[in-house]
Formats: structure tokens, sequence, C-alpha cells
């Protein structure tokens, strides 16, 4: 193991050690803890200079409650759900497909086919911008979740399919020989003996796409507009231009549209962390 | 692999049995054709398309008019465009300041202590979270009057220091904004890969003698390549892709010069004072050009890998 474990150093290093853990914690997510603080403070606070010393009365109830009740949050939220979680189902079926057929068959298109995928993946976004507008506005989808939606579901295909490709690698083929020999068909093969393998995978793509998907703001600017179709991410924006300098309220807005995510990441931690390393480092 | 396994002939007529003989060259496509579609529609082509764009006049609804390079032509003499490509310069080499900063923490909390997972995922937590809200939280963090770097600066007695309202310090701070999250991540990759390093190498090493930074050059750093590899794919592409915050934070100001290439085209091609399709399609392929020689790079290395294997 490397560092060498502090349980092994002297007394003082150790103690050291466990001071020094939840002194950096906070230093690292101060400006998060000083948004969290902002959040349950009253109005008055802020008009009054109040912003660091501890709040006058703690008014979380009354400040989420307005985000909740008053603004036009829930329908991004909304939203934001509606968006990403068919682009989620959508994505990762299309690259279980994908990646088996780069997985486990052999043909001259094949390292072709993965690098298209890998290399689109990567393209900056701005390339795609001014076509994709285009194309979502001629299938009339402009302004709606569904042409958000078409979209994401292709640009993570590329990823998804990376990730998915390098996981049906690691399975054992002989499975897939064997299974052959008997004269399974292929479809059948991919449907009951590599996909029930598949599910860590799964799981581990559905939770990152997803946080992918919820944090997106260029595209959810880029194809949509207003409290009809926009997503959290650019919902945002509208809302503290609603309350401009109420701060106690853009922050409670803040914490709000990055929960979902967070939540997800603390349900489903061993998944994500699977996912995130692509696969790669194990 | 596929092709070392023989197939046994079957009966049957012969327009089943051309299937059933090639089911195996014919299987892949049909389980490609979906994703290769959706792909190729909505990425590859658009690609080739804004190059088409990039040689026209155009502002989105009328009529689009061939001008060849004209575009390029007047990127050359563009201020904003140069400023720009600065910025993404600076981007680009700060942001690699995640990998090592990455790696420290990783190295910090790769300890066995009770409750140590917790701070792991704590310390992940700003990667969580997305780029809008960190860009949020990263403007009050600035704010001249209020913001809580003033606060403590002001202990010292120095400031008010406008970050964000100072063309000399705003890209810096920006950046230094996606840092916070890009570190979270680079740092999550390391641990992964430190839980993976051969312990008996370590214990070989320090029968060697080697400790502290010998141990972690010779004997941990090659073993972290592949983590090495995907925090400096990752952090460029991020690095190349940084929009959300500089939307967020400045929207390209003071003056614009916080902008970049990927907030500059937007800008341009959906200006509020007339779309210019063509001109920032022009500023998407110069984009897209430095970003292709990375990807052309990483591609390479996946290459040599996969021959390797």
């Amino acid at each position: 193991m490397f560092p060498a474990p502090i349980r092994k150093a002297s007394v003082p290093w150790q103690l050291a050690y466990r001071t020094l853990l939840p002194v950096s914690l906070f230093l690292w997510l101060l400006p998060l803890m000083a948004v969290a603080v902002f959040s349950i403070k009253p109005a008055d606070d802020f008009t009054t200079g109040n912003y660091w010393g501890p709040p006058s009365t703690f008014e979380a109830a009354a400040n989420y409650g307005r985000v909740f009740f008053e603004s036009d949050m829930p329908r991004y939220l909304l939203n934001s759900l509606l968006i990403t979680v068919p682009t989620v189902i959508g994505a990762v079926a299309l690259s279980c497909m994908t990646g088996f057929a780069l997985g486990v068959y052999r043909f001259r298109a094949n390292l072709w086919l993965f690098f298209m995928f890998v290399a689109g993946n990567f393209v900056p976004f701005q390339i795609l911008m001014v076509p994709v507008r285009d194309l979502t506005l001629e299938l009339g989808l402009y302004n709606t979740k569904t042409g958000l939606v078409l979209f994401h579901i292709a640009f993570q295909t590329g990823f998804c399919t990376l990730f998915m490709r390098n996981f049906i690698r690691t399975l054992p083929f002989a499975l897939i020989e064997s299974a052959r020999v008997e004269g399974v068909s292929e479809f059948r093969i991919f449907r009951y003996v590599v996909l029930p393998l598949m599910k860590p995978a799964i799981a581990a793509l559905s939770i990152l796409i997803f946080t992918f998907i919820w944090n997106d703001y260029f595209w959810a600017v880029v194809l949509t507009q207003g409290a009809g179709s926009q997503p959290v991410t650019a919902g945002i924006t509208s809302f503290n231009a609603q309350y401009r300098a109420a701060y106690h309220l853009m922050s409670a807005g803040s914490i709000v549209a990055a929960l979902p995510p967070v939540a997800m990441f603390f349900l489903m931690q061993r998944h994500f962390i699977a996912g995130l390393t692509l696969g790669a480092v194990k | 692999m596929a092709d070392a396994v023989s197939f046994p002939p079957r009966a049957g007529a012969p327009k089943e049995r051309w299937l059933h003989r090639n089911r195996r060259a014919i299987a892949p496509w049909m389980f490609l054709a979906p994703g290769v579609l959706f792909f190729l529609v909505y990425v590859i082509f658009p690609i080739f398309q804004s190059f088409e764009i990039s040689l026209y006049k155009w502002d989105g609804l009328g009529e689009a008019r061939y001008i060849g390079l004209r575009n390029y032509e007047k990127l050359f003499s563009d201020r904003a465009f140069e400023t720009s490509l600065w910025n993404n310069l600076k981007w680009l080499v700060l942001y690699l300041l995640a990998v090592p900063a990455g790696l420290f923490i990783a190295i910090f909390l790769n300890q066995t202590v009770t409750g140590i997972r917790l701070y792991k995922s704590l310390f992940f937590f700003p990667f969580v979270i997305s780029q809008v809200v960190v860009g949020l939280v990263f403007t009050w963090f600035y704010d001249p009057t209020f913001g809580l770097l003033n606060t403590i600066i002001g202990w010292f007695g120095a400031g008010p220091l406008n970050v964000l309202g100072d063309p000399a310090f705003v890209t810096y701070g920006i950046i230094a904004a996606g840092l916070w999250p890009q570190t979270a991540y680079c740092m999550i990759l390391y641990l992964t890969g430190l839980n993976a390093v051969d312990p008996e190498q370590v214990e070989a090493g320090r029968l060697d003698g080697a400790r502290g930074w010998r141990m972690l050059w010779h004997v941990i750093l090659p073993q972290l390549r592949p983590a090495t590899f995907i925090a400096f794919v990752v952090t460029i592409i991020g690095a190349l892709r940084s929009f959300d915050l500089i939307s967020i934070m400045t929207d390209g100001g003071p003056f614009g010069s916080s902008r970049v290439l990927s907030f500059y085209m937007f800008e341009k091609a959906l200006s509020e004072y007339g779309f210019r399709m063509g001109y920032g399609a022009a500023i998407a392929v110069v984009l897209f050009l430095i970003m292709l020689g990375f990807i052309a790079y990483f591609l390479w290395s996946m290459y040599r890998d996969e021959r390797g294997a």
C-alpha cells in the first residue's frame, strides 16, 4: 500500500493526520458550505450586511418553500427528469447492442467503427451546434424535450459504446463459444448469455449518464427555451433573474438544482466510480 | 477469436442456409445499425456540415451565400478571436494542474482510518454538481462586496479584489473554479489506481530503501499509468470544452476578456444582433482542428494498446 499506512506511524503523526482530515475537507467544501448557509438565512440578513455571521433567524423552510411553491423550479426539475431518464434508457440500450457487436465479432470495420464512436465522443460541441440545431428545427423538435433527448441519446452512445465494448471484452469468451456450439442463435446469445453479465456495466453507465445529462447546460440553451421544455440547469438562470439579489433564494434554488445527481451519487457510489474510470483502471 | 470456432454445417432450404451460414457476418451489423445510424446523423455528418457552413455567410434564416474562405480570413484580424485563442491556451495549461492536484489528494486520502470512505466521497462531491451551480457558487465566492474570498483576504488587510470584474484576473478566476471539480475527478481516478497498485512491488521497493518521492516516482507512478492517461484525456477535453462556467460567471466579460473559442462561437452564431452561423462555424472548425490533434493522439495510444493486447 502506498503511502505507508498511517496506523504504523507514531502517535503524534496519527493525531496530526486525524485533525488535518476534517480541516482540509472543510476548506475544500468551503464555497459550497457558504451557499448552504446563505440558503437558510432570512432576506434581512443581506440588507443589514450580516453575510457571514450566524443567521438571525433560520428560514430554511420559508426559503425552500418559496423555491418549490412560488417559482417555476418544480417544472424545470420535472423537465430535467423527463429529459434525463429517456436519454439514459436510450443510450444504454443502443450501446449494449453496439458494444456487443464490437466486443464479440471480428470483422474488418470493427476497429474503425469503434474509433468513430470514441473520436465522436471527444469532439467539441460547437462543431455540432449549427447543424444539430438546424436538424432539430427541421424535424419540428426545436424547443421540445424530445429534440434534446434524441441528440443526447445519439451523442452519449459514443461514450457508452466505448465503455460497453471494453467491458464485454473482459467477459469470458468461452461462454459465447459454447453457446454457439450448441447452436444458440446470435440474438439469444446476446439476450440470455451476455446481457445478464452486463448488469454491473449497465448500472455504472446509467448512473454516470444520469449525472452527465442532468448537468448539461450547453445543449439545453441551444435547443430549448422557456419553462415548457428547459431543464433545471438552464432554468436556474431565469430563476436567478426573477430573484435578482435575493441571495437566500438563489442559494436555495442552486442547492435544489444540484441535489438529484448528488443523491444519485451517494446512493450508487460504487457503480458511479466504476463508470468514471471507464473500466480501464480496476 | 470468433473465427477460430468452426461452424457445423446444417441442412435446410438454400435461402435459409445462406442466412444461417452468414449469420455471424450479418449479426454484428444488425446490432450496430441503430446506434451507428443515430451517431452518424447527429454527430459525424454534422462535423462535415459545419465545415461546409463555414464557407457561407448565413444568418440561419434566409439564403446562405457562398463566400469561400472569407470567414477564415476575417478570423485573422479579429481581436476577440485572438483573445479567445489565448484564453484557450491558458485553460489548457492551467487546467492540467488538476492532474497533480488530484494525485496529491488521492495520496493524502489513501489510508484506512475510520470514516475515510465518507471523506473520499465528500472530496469527490464537487464533480457531481453541475458546472452551472459551481459557477454560481464561485461567482458569490468572488463577490467583491460580500464574497468569502474578500472577507478572508480582508482579515489580512488586503483587497477588495474584484476577480471577475478585472480583465487581468477573470480567466484565472474561472479556471480556478473549474479546477475544483476537475481535481475531484482526477483524485477519484488516482484513488482507484492506487487501490490496484501491486503491494509486493511496494514491499520490494521498501526493502530496496525506496521511500517517499523515490517510491512514488519509480514504483507507484509507472503502475498508475492507465489512471494518468485517462486523467489527461478528460482534463484536456474538459479544458477545451469549457463553456458553462464562462457563460454563468461572466458571460464572456468584462469587455470580452474571458471568452474562449467555444463561448465565442456560441456568441457569434446565436448573437442577439443577428445570427452569424457561417462565422460561428468557422470558429468551431478551428476549435475542432485543435481538438483533432489531441483526439488523434488518444486514438493512436489506444490503437497501440489494442495491438499490444
